[in-house]
């Protein structure tokens, strides 16, 4: 199971971090950046199946075909401005975190106007 | 397919440090300042190599074109 394999990488990192922490804290930060970006990478296939999945059964329901995409790229950079964010918070550096997050909820606010301008339509159509 | 990577990092890391002691001890502070320049040099080309490939997967995964 990789359950364990995971669970294993971060208590490693977690270990050698801490022996770095003391005289290299720089290094310490990009060996949790490596253990981060390991784990993501070990369980991405698994991501890719489910999200194949979900397209399937989009397909059958023929709903509109933008909607779901669109809510994949909304997943998607939200996904990593949350990984750069939880990075600059590991490093102290709550001001950039906050901006990171900022930036992320503009662009994904910019990929779900279409999404409400068609609800909207559909809500004026439904009153008339 | 990478825990070693973790591991290569970290040995930089001690490295590192252990060469900064010596060479202060040895009264040679740019050097060590050196030393220390070129291991986070290394460690970061790796890190910024695993971190392509991550922008990479998540950019065939969720169509972020």
């Amino acid at each position: 199971m990789e359950i364990f394999q995971i669970v294993a990488i971060g208590i490693i990192a977690v270990v050698l971090i801490i022996i770095i922490k003391g005289h290299r804290p720089e290094i310490s930060i990009q060996i949790s950046i490596a253990a981060g970006v390991i784990i993501f990478l070990l369980v991405v296939g698994k991501l890719a199946s489910v999200i194949q999945l979900l397209k399937q059964m989009v397909d059958r329901v023929n709903m509109h075909q933008g909607f779901f995409s669109t809510i994949l790229k909304i997943i998607g950079i939200a996904y990593i401005a949350e990984f750069g964010v939880q990075l600059c918070k590991d490093a102290g550096e709550h001001a950039i975190a906050s901006k990171i997050e900022f930036a992320g909820k503009i662009l994904i606010m910019v990929l779900a106007v279409p999404i409400v301008l068609t609800l909207l339509d559909l809500i004026i159509n439904l009153m008339e | 397919m990478n825990i070693d990577l973790i591991f290569k990092i970290a040995a930089i890391g001690i490295l590192v440090s252990v060469l900064n002691q010596v060479l202060m001890r040895a009264g040679r502070e740019e050097m060590a300042m050196m030393t220390t320049l070129a291991g986070i040099v290394v460690v970061l080309m790796m890190v910024i190599n695993l971190i392509s490939n991550l922008f990479e997967n998540v950019k065939t995964i969720f169509q972020l074109y």
